[in-house]
């Protein structure tokens, strides 16, 4: 089964929400390069999952990305036809669903009846799990209703399903690197423990899963560093050897860069101790990585080493948590801010025994604070002329959060001169709290689809 | 000339972004230049940072230093308010956060002023 012509693996979306129009000029110059080739999209975050299975409960056809479709449709056809394979994490709490949609879109544009793989075993909201949760969570078990609870998954039923002849492969929760991983393991046909390799993938994977994040998106910082196109920003491509190591590339007349700076800055990003990533396939150890300019827009990786993976999976559980609410109402000209800080007061005040209460004087000082106003108190007040008022709670009541809506509104008519702009929210709040498993618990595999 | 010390802002000196899981964030901070490294490691304290960010009283701050990568990576735990799901921040994650790290204001030799980014 090895394979020793470089993989390419390119990313055409970094998160639930990411551009819809990424995925045409990677998936040409994979085409282009004659090359083996992988398509990823990551699109779970977080609390993502919790999302879907919000949705599947109102659907039981939903829970899957919202935007797949817009995702795919550009780019199906063409990828079955010239054997680019496609992993993402797209299937989120319906992975089932959502690669019965694909099998349809593909009869919709005409093109080959894809092989269709369903990864499984992530999923572990269900009650026959909950005593797990229960041992592993311990006095963090959430009291509120779990609406869901996903284990992190690693690349080997990703592998086994590519070897196995699948076309797409559709998964849930499974770790972004392993998007990668999955792909390389089932190209080079790597042992398990061939940490250093894995290691390798694994970083090739952390580049690439926050898409344009790494080709010059949420890096431009004019007349520091400038990036030409952030319109038009071409996604990651990794060229993988034999080894592990990648250069990353991105599309031919596409906009954005890739060079050292931003390689270094995704290399680092969402990371905590750099001699030990951890995901479910491999420990990597990034204190002896270098990065290398090797041409316009390309960067080699290379030092990086593996460690044996851990005895267990990262779980998220999120829970139903109550209620937050938000309000807005802005002020303008002479003493805007003075009348601000006054309509703050008086909302603290309207509000007191409710909720703690955060408060933000947009245009003076919002996102930089804490939650407790240490940061607003130490701003001397000052004379800003467009200041936006926000202020937030959260409560377990529905009603009660929704008292700081009513207050914000009733600024119109109580508050100081010359208020304007009131916006108003209200959303479920999902709380989160995270256990490792053993990962004998946790029974992963695949499906391929009739 | 060449005693002569700047104060700038640490962000002449190094780029940075900020990533969150939970109620941890992790701010880099990459040199814009090799020459300016040196100045990095003594001055970017793990004690310096968390005098940054006294306000949101972090629990920890951890440095990591990557001299192949001129790079320094930070690890502050307990500055999130609860992080995505819990905090009532505008923004939750506390992705603006690396540009509060990168005003932190650092001493450079004159010398090494050529090395600086931004505006002369």
């Amino acid at each position: 089964m090895a394979n020793h012509s470089p993989l390419l693996v390119g990313c055409a979306a970094g998160f639930s929400g990411d551009r819809t129009d990424a995925a045409a000029p990677v998936v040409q110059a994979l085409v282009d390069s004659g090359r083996p080739a992988v398509l990823i999209f990551e699109t779970l975050a977080e609390r993502t999952l919790a999302l879907a299975q919000l949705a599947r409960r109102g659907n039981p056809e939903a829970g899957y990305e919202p935007l797949l479709d817009d995702l795919l449709r550009p780019v199906l056809a063409q990828c079955l036809r010239h054997g680019v394979r496609i992993v993402s994490n797209f299937g989120a709490a319906n992975p089932h669903g959502a690669a019965l949609r694909i099998q349809q879109l593909a009869r919709e544009l005409g093109a080959r009846r894809p092989r269709v793989a369903v990864v499984h075993g992530d999923d572990l909201s269900g009650p026959e799990h909950r005593a797990l949760l229960a041992q592993a969570l311990g006095a963090d078990m959430p009291t509120q209703p779990i609406v869901s609870a996903n284990a992190y998954i690693g690349a080997q039923p990703i592998a086994d399903a590519l070897r196995a002849g699948a076309d797409i492969v559709v998964c849930g929760r499974v770790a972004d690197p392993s998007l990668v991983v999955g792909p390389a393991l089932a190209h080079y046909g790597w042992q398990l423990d061939d940490w250093d390799r894995l290691a390798r993938a694994t970083m090739a994977g952390h580049l690439l899963e926050c898409g344009a994040q790494v080709t010059g998106g949420y890096f431009a910082d004019p007349g520091y560093k400038d990036v030409a196109g952030l319109a038009r920003l071409g996604y990651p491509i990794a060229e993988i050897d034999a080894d592990g190591h990648c250069s990353i590339t991105k599309p031919a007349s596409t906009g954005g860069r890739v060079d050292e700076r931003t390689v270094k800055e995704q290399l680092l990003y969402e990371l905590h101790d750099p001699a030990a990533y951890l995901t479910p396939d491999v420990v990597a150890d990034i204190t002896g990585a270098r990065v290398a300019q090797a041409g316009t827009d390309r960067v080699r990786l290379d030092g990086v080493r593996g460690h044996a993976r851990t005895p267990t999976l990262k779980v998220n559980v999120c829970f139903e948590s109550g209620w937050f609410a938000e309000g807005e109402i802005s002020y303008a000209g002479a003493r805007a801010e003075a009348r601000a800080r006054l309509a703050g007061e008086v909302l603290r005040e309207r509000l007191a025994g409710v909720a703690p209460l955060r408060i933000d004087l947009i245009g003076v000082a919002s996102v930089f604070g804490d939650d407790a106003g240490r940061w607003l108190a130490a701003q001397a007040p000052g004379d800003a002329r467009d200041v936006r008022l926000r202020v937030a709670l959260q409560h377990p009541e529905h009603a009660s959060a929704q008292r700081l809506v009513r207050e914000v509104t009733a600024l119109y008519c109580c508050g100081p001169a010359g208020g304007g702009g009131v916006r108003t929210a209200m959303r479920p709040r999902l709380g989160t709290v995270s256990c490792l498993v053993p990962r004998a618990a946790v029974a992963t595999g695949f499906t391929l689809l009739d | 000339m060449t005693d002569t010390v700047l104060t700038v802002p640490l962000h002449r000196l190094a780029h940075g972004r900020t990533g969150d899981k939970g109620n941890r964030s992790n701010i880099s901070v990459i040199a814009w230049h090799p020459a300016l490294w040196d100045v990095l490691v003594d001055q970017v304290t793990e004690e310096a940072v968390a005098r940054q960010f006294a306000e949101r009283r972090p629990s920890q701050v951890t440095r990591h230093v990557l001299p192949k990568l001129q790079a320094m990576n930070f690890v502050l735990d307990g500055v999130l308010d609860g992080g995505v799901n819990d905090a009532l921040n505008l923004d939750s994650h506390g992705k603006a956060l690396s540009f509060l790290l990168l005003d932190l204001p650092v001493q450079v030799p004159a010398a090494l002023a050529q090395h600086l980014a931004g505006p002369r």
